[in-house]
């Protein structure tokens, strides 16, 4: 492993993200389709209803109508149509759009990165798509894929890519280093505040 | 928020931030473990050569701001936003509000922004509309009706207990004082806001002119939650935010998370350029309505300002705040009203005006320990005491400063009066070395450590008698400049230095023209006194006749060092000499260690235990800071380091007097320090760290002797 990809990995584990190698796009969906399955039914539903909410908090849990979600909305045709068989197998349902009908939460959201940052274990994520931008937002579990050939050693060595990425307007673009994380209380540290409850990153061997 | 009407309401609410048993012990468990973080996360970097890029950054976006505002109206407009220019913080409210009645908006959501609560957006929106903050901390504030804490913790002087409190009233059932399960409360609370939103609120960190893009950064992810739901998005920026590229936004934040949260980077940071898809009900194409709204409210006239421009370099980091020795003693509604910390004293006189700026300002002991880890390298404890200046200047002087003032342009009378107090003291020390019964003019909150008389006989008499003889082959030629406090209270330690230097070949004098150094009427906000002393000194001591300008305080060294030239560099002819006169100034450690090299052959090694606190004039102010542990272990003596070796004493000069509360209980957190590594010892160098220091272990009764450096090289001496 190049040390670039080490440095990567050691700094995305450092922000508590969980990181795997695979050698395939496909060992990648297996490995995000055996993660739900393995998945309690719903951590939000476990994190939140158990917990004792105002009534409009309550209204919003719809999960128990809609099951196990995977979202996927930034998977290419060709990829989500070996992925939805997978889950399927598995009783889990996979999502590309309508983000909007699911704010209450979904399993897990898959992505496919941009870049990586070696210097600080940070991913790339063009999510100028609004379904995209939510399902990173309102997966219970982020899995994101990363092309081993796409991570870099800081972010200034890409600093034009991504300007040309911000000209090509508008452009929403996300930089994710672990989970969504708060230390408000106490100082504290809880994941979870407001985004996914964990980041997995999958990089993709392709060299 | 600043409420408090005059000095002595102030200092009532200062009692009661003392009193407040969970902040300090919050404060305190913060301030320890950031200094440990930030040190991790600039680990491998240079960390002066990060701050000064992002100094020049700034500076270039401070230079350019209205041409760079304009290259980004240009292209955020041609990506569909609607930018606008608001001179005032009435006129960013009036606008939002009206973006928001236009749309027809009932419901907003926020993410966090320092600028909505510099102008107070949320007071102007809550008639009117629904407003929610959705930064966790932000929230618990918002419900509580407070003003945030600290620019990057907001509700860091909250315990778990008073959430568990806030979140039962909120959700009407009974919450447990468990942090993982009330983030998940406020989780599942909040996004029940996020999904009925219709416009949301956020600030940003860096504008971006060359893409027109905002960056946002943040750690719980609202931000992208904020800017995606609702159909419209308002954007309330400082003009200070814009910079040119994307490699100037991206070396900020090479700085902002470390300097902030000990962090490399936040969990997020969100790049935004124009006005991106929206799928919500009632958008146009589906594209978001999208505003950003740049607040002037004084920015552009600071840029033209000479001196202060360098405020409007903050990235809002709030580290000035989490290395203030006063802040961890009071917090943030005590240290600050909508901006905290050092940049708080400042900004508040700037945004929020006199009135809520003259009593914070003076609540600075001025260690520097801000200026040292400022994100933007600002100049932060200086500005302070320009603005109390400045506030002394449109108000009135008040008449203790000014008569200290009066008094030490006067040299004779000054020293007249010193002697006549130590007359008028001899009844009240019982023969002792300390005031067994303070004086009247200190009668008041004093009596938390011991106050040392006034010496019989000060040093500028002793001098004709103590003088060492002309070496044969004088090697240096050194002035000695020994400040009030060592010619009149601790005339043995100057002895004592003179100890330590004989045989080194030194031509020592002592200029009789000499006078205070000035930094007391500094602190109090007296700059033309200050000027005045200044130039007596520059003039009794002329910097072409010397080597070194040698002195054992190190507050008056800084002082020299740092100050004279800004004070007096701009008259005629002492100007061109002031600069040379401070090249030359340096503190006592470094002279013998570095200079005089002296080995540990002088010395007899008695193998006690001694630490050292290091006086914020000498480790920051001088940026001294092994010369004395060499000097230590040279002299024979087993040093230990204390943990907080480098914080403030809490003597401050005149802010020992002006704010004993505080002063006294940084000094206990300080003493509790020096005891915990069980030394002998405490050795410090600036006389009045000894006089705090002494004073204090005197009244607890501790065994630890406290000694000026020099003290403890010459019993060491052979």
């Amino acid at each position: 492993m190049s040390e670039v990809i080490q440095e990567f990995r050691t700094k995305a584990e450092a922000v508590s993200a969980i990181v795997s190698s695979v050698p395939s796009l496909d060992q990648a969906l297996a490995y995000t389709v055996d993660l739900c399955a393995r998945k309690k039914a719903c951590q939000m539903l476990v994190s939140g209803c158990q917990e004792d909410l105002s009534q409009k908090a309550e209204d919003l849990c719809g999960l128990r109508k809609w099951g196990r979600i995977i979202a996927a909305p930034g998977l290419a045709r060709d990829d989500l149509d070996r992925l939805v068989p997978m889950a399927r197998e598995q009783g889990i349902s996979v999502i590309r759009r309508d983000m909007r009908k699911h704010l209450e939460g979904v399993d897990i959201g898959l992505t496919i990165c941009e870049y990586g940052i070696a210097e600080t274990g940070t991913l790339i994520l063009d999510s100028s798509s609004e379904e995209l931008r939510l399902g990173t937002m309102i997966s219970e579990i982020h899995v994101a894929v990363i092309p081993a050939s796409r991570i870099k050693g800081r972010a200034e060595e890409i600093t034009n890519d991504l300007e040309t990425l911000m000209e090509n307007n508008p452009n929403y673009l996300a930089f994710i280093t672990g989970a969504s994380r708060t230390a408000d209380i106490e100082r504290v540290l809880a994941l979870g505040v407001h985004g996914p409850l964990e980041l997995h990153i999958l990089i993709l061997e392709d060299r | 928020m600043q409420k408090a009407n005059n000095l002595k309401e102030y200092k009532r609410e200062l009692g009661e931030a003392l009193d407040n048993d969970f902040l300090r012990k919050a404060m305190d468990k913060f301030a320890v473990a950031y200094r440990s973080a930030r040190i991790n996360a600039f680990k491998g970097h240079e960390e002066e050569v990060l701050i000064h890029e992002v100094v020049r950054v700034k500076d270039a976006g401070i230079d350019n701001m209205m041409a760079l505002y304009e290259e980004f109206k240009t292209r955020a407009q041609a990506a569909g936003v609607h930018v606008h220019l608001a001179r005032t913080a009435h006129e960013a409210n009036e606008l939002i509000a009206n973006i928001a009645r236009k749309n027809a908006c009932k419901k907003i959501i926020k993410s966090k922004s320092m600028t909505a609560e510099e102008t107070l957006l949320n007071h102007h929106l809550e008639p009117e509309f629904e407003v929610t903050e959705t930064d966790l901390g932000e929230w618990i504030i918002q419900l509580r009706h407070e003003g945030p804490t600290h620019m990057v913790m907001p509700a860091i002087h909250l315990s778990r207990h008073q959430v568990a409190d806030l979140f039962a009233d909120v959700t009407a059932r009974e919450q447990k004082p468990d942090i993982q399960r009330l983030v998940k409360v406020a989780r599942r609370e909040l996004r029940a806001k996020f999904t009925q939103a219709d416009m949301g609120i956020s600030g940003a960190n860096v504008a971006i002119a060359k893409t027109g893009t905002l960056g946002i950064v943040t750690n719980e992810g609202n931000a992208r939650l904020v800017t995606t739901l609702p159909r419209v998005h308002v954007a309330l920026v400082g003009l200070d935010k814009l910079c040119a590229s994307l490699q100037d936004a991206l070396t900020i934040l090479r700085v902002l998370p470390r300097n902030a949260t000990g962090q490399a980077i936040t969990s997020y940071v969100t790049w935004i350029t124009g006005a991106n898809q929206c799928l919500a009900r009632g958008t146009e194409k589906n594209k978001k309505e999208m505003h950003i709204v740049f607040l002037d409210n004084g920015r552009t006239q600071l840029a033209r300002d000479p001196l202060f421009k360098q405020v409007l370099r903050c990235v809002r980091c709030g580290a000035c705040a989490n290395v203030c020795p006063v802040y961890r003693m009071v917090g943030g509604h005590q240290m600050g009203h909508v901006y905290i910390g050092a940049i708080g004293l400042i900004l508040t006189y700037f945004f929020h005006g006199r009135d809520k700026a003259k009593n914070l300002v003076q609540n600075c002991i001025n260690c520097e320990a801000c200026k040292h880890v400022c994100a933007a390298g600002i100049d932060l404890p200086r500005l302070i005491k320009e603005i109390h200046t400045r506030i002394q200047d449109e108000e009135g002087h008040p008449l203790t400063s000014v008569l200290l003032g009066k008094v030490l342009k006067n040299r004779k009378l000054f020293h007249t009066l010193l002697r006549t107090a130590k007359a008028a003291q001899r009844p009240i020390t019982g023969g002792t070395r300390y005031l067994s019964h303070l004086p009247q003019i200190f009668a008041r909150d004093q009596d938390f450590r011991a106050l040392p008389a006034i010496a019989k006989k000060p040093f500028r008499d002793m001098w004709k008698d103590v003088r060492p003889p002309k070496p044969a082959h004088p090697k240096f030629k050194v002035a000695l400049f020994s400040g009030c406090v060592q010619d009149f209270v601790y005339p043995e330690q100057l002895e004592a230095g003179i100890k330590v230097l004989a045989h080194h070949g030194v031509d020592l004098d002592f200029p009789m023209g000499q006078t205070c150094c000035g930094l007391p009427v500094q602190m109090m906000g007296e700059k033309q006194a200050a000027r005045d002393v200044a130039l007596q000194n520059v003039t009794a001591i002329d910097p072409a006749d010397y080597d070194y300008i040698l002195t054992l305080c190190a507050s008056c060294a800084s002082h020299l060092k740092n100050n004279y030239p800004f004070l007096v560099g701009d008259e005629p002819i002492v100007g061109v000499k002031v600069q040379q006169f401070s090249d030359k100034v340096m503190s006592f450690s470094s002279f013998v260690n570095d200079i005089l090299q002296v080995t540990r052959e002088e010395f007899n090694p008695s193998g006690r235990t001694a630490t050292f606190h290091s006086p914020c004039h000498l480790c920051r102010g001088m940026g001294v800071v092994h010369a004395p542990h060499e000097l230590i272990e040279k002299s024979g003596y087993r040093f230990v380091r204390a943990d907080e070796e480098q914080v403030c004493c809490g003597f401050g000069g005149t802010y020992t007097s002006k704010f004993p509360q505080v002063s006294q209980q940084i000094l206990n957190n300080k003493l509790d320090d020096v005891e915990k590594t069980g030394a002998e010892l405490l050795l410090t160098e600036c006389p009045g760290c000894v006089l705090q220091l002494r004073g204090g272990m005197e009244t607890r009764g501790s065994r630890v002797q406290v000694l000026h450096i020099a003290e403890a090289l010459a019993r060491a001496k052979k």
